[in-house]
């Protein structure tokens, strides 16, 4: 039959079904081989918290969201063009994010007297029979049975040769979208190597389901999204979580430092720990402590010994290490504390993304205590930002937390990866050895950058005490000196302001100083800002956009920037915490944006957050 | 080989003094904290090791200023952590010589779960565990190790806590080297610390320090020139279990259960008793439960010396074998290999 190929600038298609369906992988899979395609993308994986949730209830349902285009992608989109439904809880739980008239792939097989029983729906009320998906494109199939078909002469079991449903999905779709399925086959080649009946059953089934499609009469139509317009260059897909490790290894790398790593596994940050955990031939430590205050203490050790030392956690782990962190304020010793932000407060969304811990990192410890707070604003600019942070520990011997979330964690996009010449350099001093005839070392003492210096042990001569009393401004002796305790909490909020003039100044992402209404994000928000910015201008609606990556300190020039603007809208996955600082320090009247629901902003929901406050 | 010898030679010529540091020592007069210095400065020029490398690492209490009173590196830290940013060191930095100080209610209380997981994986570094207990910076409640019955600030009527049995604790948590000295007998403290530097994994020496302050005489039974010889019993490898003033009584191991023996009375003599073998676990498990309150009738004396050493693999060794074999199989670091990773694509 003839067929018709559709050319789309964008498509948003989420795979969702039981957390045992192989979503994830799925996705990831569809994910690489459209990076490798050329088209731009993001991606979103939303899972249940369970790791094995109750089969075929709504709560057990695992997402992974993908979109990819021929034009610039900034987010995983808002609502989504194709969704694939492995059962009656995916479809119930996602049709509403489905566009009108958008396509549904069904595994009818998923639609049993059980699976709809769980999923909560009425007897009688099959979705697949009641006339509800009459607005969309459905293309009903059984994936279970087609499965087990082709893998008639396998010599797997049932239970083993149904694992393999997930590959027919992702054949299917690769034929709806016009694509090659070798990535897949070679990701498949190196997955099963040691077990050549489950290779061979998974290839059966992903050729199955390509050619299902190409064969089954009921598709007439085949999308074709071309390759993006990118600027030229070399590309790999990278992951937010994979992208920090990378950025850490790269910094040590750089800086001619071992790279230690204390952590405690935490959803959404264990993934740093096994990036990391696979590098060791870069000489990497990585320490599974017993608990995340051992983690950074772990860390505090290795760094007063001379390695570059890392933590990573999310909010409930970070708040178990405030102690220790104002221990390594005190010894103003370079350390890298990574938060992968969840929904709080207490366990809360484990998940689920948010960005609610940014006043934590700014303020959340006893006494005062000021660390340099980063964030990134996507998957790729995890590795800029972490290598940021490693920069900036060093260079000015002091803790510095990175801050990333969920969403931007375990999403994916195109990243156009630096050679390591192209890296900056990091610049390592030790105190260097004294003999017996000269000055007495002093610990404490700072440089033009307000800095003290770095004194290993096992250096001659530099044999010193420290801890985290306070300490005296040039001995690092314990001092109860009046004066001396208002000298030092002073000059080591100095010492942080003065990051300032080490990092770079503020810009406007778009717009202009004449633009109606600047919106300021910070971290994950850049795509969904950034899109809407975008899709605003064609409209004839000119928005200024500016991304605050550094928070404390915050560039130089943010103030000027501000001031430039009447209007100015502040959307944080928060209830207001950057309108906070930015009230604090600039005085200016910002309007809040909040959305506290564990997912990403839609970009038509800051739309009609920035329509709105232009009509005020 | 010039410069090593002059290393040598330099460290050959340290002695106490060397080690003390400028600052003045802040502990209450008459506190067995002084004693424990004085014999740690007094041991640290005879290991031989530069003093650069060596490494004082405390948590927080009355014993964790220790690190101030050392000319050496060392790191007044936070509250039970000790043992954790011990550990880090110690992965970071095999090369160095490090020493921990802590409490009762530093390493039993706050820091209980560091200190058992630092015993298990074995760093090469040595502990000691200063028993007193009470707490005494925090002016005087009842800790993890005071008798049930202890009447403080925080128990008017008496602790209703059943104590902590440290070293019972430590076999538990799989440790290597397990020790008790006094603040009160420093040449055996000397020997205990020497055998901690020279066990390669993690020494634990628990020592029976007096506050004199809020818990005076603790320890009176093990210290006390009348009462001390009948209630300690002084642990040596391949010698029997022989105490009491006029060295009169010995320990039998009746099955599974120690007894007292009346070495005077003829029926026994040294060759019949328990012979100690600081390689025996299950021994030294018993040991450990030598535990009675000395005032009771019949007590078995309390243990000192070393009830248990085990040569076991340390975690750093381990870490720098596995980054090694890796080194071998993948090569030189290639960071621009890993940061473009297995698939990549060109953009015109």
């Amino acid at each position: 039959m003839t067929q018709v190929h559709e050319k789309l600038e964008k498509v948003t298609v989420l795979f969702a079904g039981d957390s045992g369906d192989g979503i994830q992988l799925t996705g990831n899979q569809f994910a690489n081989n459209t990076a490798l395609y050329g088209n731009d993308l993001s991606t979103f994986p939303d899972f249940p918290a369970e790791i094995r949730a109750p089969l075929g209830t709504i709560a057990g349902v695992s997402g992974f969201q993908i979109h990819f285009g021929s034009v610039d992608v900034y987010t995983p989109g808002d609502r989504c063009d194709v969704l694939v439904a492995m059962n009656a809880a995916a479809l119930i739980k996602n049709l509403s994010r489905l566009k009108e008239r958008g396509t549904i792939v069904v595994n009818t097989s998923g639609f049993d007297k059980r699976n709809l029983r769980l999923a909560g729906v009425e007897a009688g009320q099959n979705p697949l029979d009641n006339h509800s998906l009459e607005g969309y494109k459905v293309h009903e199939f059984d994936v279970t049975k087609l499965t087990r078909e082709s893998l008639k002469e396998s010599p797997l079991g049932t239970k083993d040769r149904d694992r393999c449903k997930n590959m027919f999905v992702l054949g299917f779709v690769y034929w709806m979208y016009n694509r090659k399925i070798d990535s897949s086959l070679e990701f498949l080649k190196t997955k099963f190597a040691s077990k050549p009946e489950i290779l061979e059953a998974n290839t059966i089934v992903l050729k199955a389901g390509y050619h299902f499609a190409d064969t089954c009469e009921t598709f007439s139509n085949r999308f074709e999204v071309k390759p993006a317009k990118m600027p030229s260059g070399t590309y790999r897909n990278v992951i937010g979580n994979q992208a920090t490790a990378l950025g850490l290894i790269a910094a040590a790398h750089k800086s001619k430092l071992d790279l230690f790593y204390g952590g405690y596994p935490i959803t959404p940050a264990s993934d740093i720990l096994h990036e990391l955990a696979k590098h060791k031939n870069f000489g990497i430590k990585t320490f599974q402590a017993e608990d995340e205050i051992a983690g950074i203490c772990a860390a505090i050790g290795a760094s007063f010994g001379g390695d570059l030392a890392v933590t990573a956690s999310s909010g409930p782990g970070i708040a178990l290490k405030g102690e220790a962190l104002g221990l390594a304020l005190m010894l103003e010793i370079p350390l890298v504390i990574v938060n992968v932000q969840r929904g709080g407060p207490s366990t809360g969304l484990p998940t689920k993304t948010e960005q609610a811990d940014l006043l934590q990192a700014v303020y959340g410890r006893n006494g005062e205590a000021p660390i340099p707070v980063i964030a990134a604003t996507s998957p790729s600019d995890c590795f800029t930002m972490a290598y940021e942070a490693c920069r900036i520990a060093i260079e000015h011997m002091t803790p510095v937390f990175l801050l990333t979330d969920g969403y931007i964690a375990n999403g994916a996009e195109p990243w156009r990866y630096p050679k390591s010449s192209d890296l900056a350099d990091i610049k390592v001093t030790f105190a260097s050895e004294r003999k017996a005839d000269d000055e007495a070392y002093r610990p404490y003492k700072r440089n033009e950058k307000l800095v003290r210096s770095w004194a290993l042990p096992g250096t001659k001569g530099l044999e010193h005490r420290v801890g985290g009393l306070e300490k005296d401004k040039e001995t690092g002796n314990v001092s109860y000196e009046p004066e001396n305790h208002e000298y030092m909490v002073k000059i080591r909020a100095e010492k942080v302001a003065k990051i300032a003039e080490y990092i770079p100044s503020q810009e406007l992402d778009s717009g202009s100083e004449n633009s109606k209404l600047l919106v300021v994000g910070w971290g994950s928000t850049y795509g969904a800002i950034k899109t809407v910015v975008r899709e605003l201008a064609i409209e004839g609606v000119d928005i200024a956009h500016t991304q605050i990556k550094y928070i404390q300190p915050m560039p130089k020039n943010l103030g000027v920037i501000l001031s430039k603007f009447d209007k100015i809208l502040v959307p944080e996955m928060n209830n207001g915490q950057l309108i906070k600082l930015i009230r604090d320090q600039y005085l200016v009247d910002a309007k809040p944006l909040n959305k506290i629901k564990g997912v990403p902003f839609e970009a038509r929901e800051i739309k009609e957050g920035i329509l709105n406050m232009l009509k005020q | 080989m010039a410069e090593a010898k002059d290393i040598q030679e330099e460290v050959q010529k340290l002695t106490a003094k060397d080690f003390v540091s400028d600052q003045d020592i802040r502990w209450c007069p008459g506190c067995g904290d002084y004693s424990i210095l004085k014999q740690v400065q007094s041991v640290m020029p005879e290991l031989g090791i530069p003093r650069e490398d060596i490494v004082f690492i405390s948590g927080i209490g009355c014993s964790s200023r220790f690190p101030y009173y050392m000319n050496t590196f060392g790191m007044h830290s936070i509250h039970g952590r000790a043992t954790a940013i011990a550990s880090g060191l110690k992965a970071a930095r095999p090369d160095l010589s490090v020493w921990l100080i802590t409490g009762d209610g530093d390493s039993l209380s706050i820091g209980g779960n560091h200190l058992i997981h630092l015993l298990r994986r074995n760093f090469n570094l040595n502990i000691l565990l200063f028993n007193n207990q009470i707490y005494g910076l925090t002016k005087g409640q009842y800790s993890p190790t005071s008798e049930v019955g202890k009447k403080t600030k925080s128990t008017p009527m008496g602790s209703i806590d059943h104590p902590f049995n440290p070293l019972a604790l430590c076999m538990g948590a799989e440790s290597t080297f397990v020790a008790r000295a006094l603040d009160r007998e420093p040449k055996h403290l000397r020997n205990i610390l020497m055998r901690a530097e020279q066990h390669q994994g993690t020494s634990l020496i628990e020592i029976y320090q007096n506050c004199n302050i809020f818990n005076d005489g603790a320890f009176g039974g093990f210290t006390d020139k009348q009462t001390k010889k009948d209630n300690s019993l002084y642990l040596e490898h391949g010698q029997p279990l022989v105490f009491g003033v006029k060295e009169d009584k010995g320990v039998i191991l009746d099955g599974f259960e120690p007894r007292i023996v009346d070495l005077t009375s003829g029926e026994y003599a040294k060759e019949d008793l328990w012979i100690h073998d600081e390689k025996c676990r299950n021994k030294a498990n018993i040991l450990t439960r030598f535990f009675d309150d000395p005032s009771n009738e019949g007590a078995l004396p309390r243990p000192f010396g070393i009830f248990y050493q085990e040569d076991r693999f340390r975690y750093e060794e381990a870490l720098y074998e596995q980054l090694d074999t890796l080194k071998k199989l993948e090569g030189d670091p290639n960071l621009d290999k890993l940061l473009a990773g297995s698939n990549t694509w060109e953009v015109e």
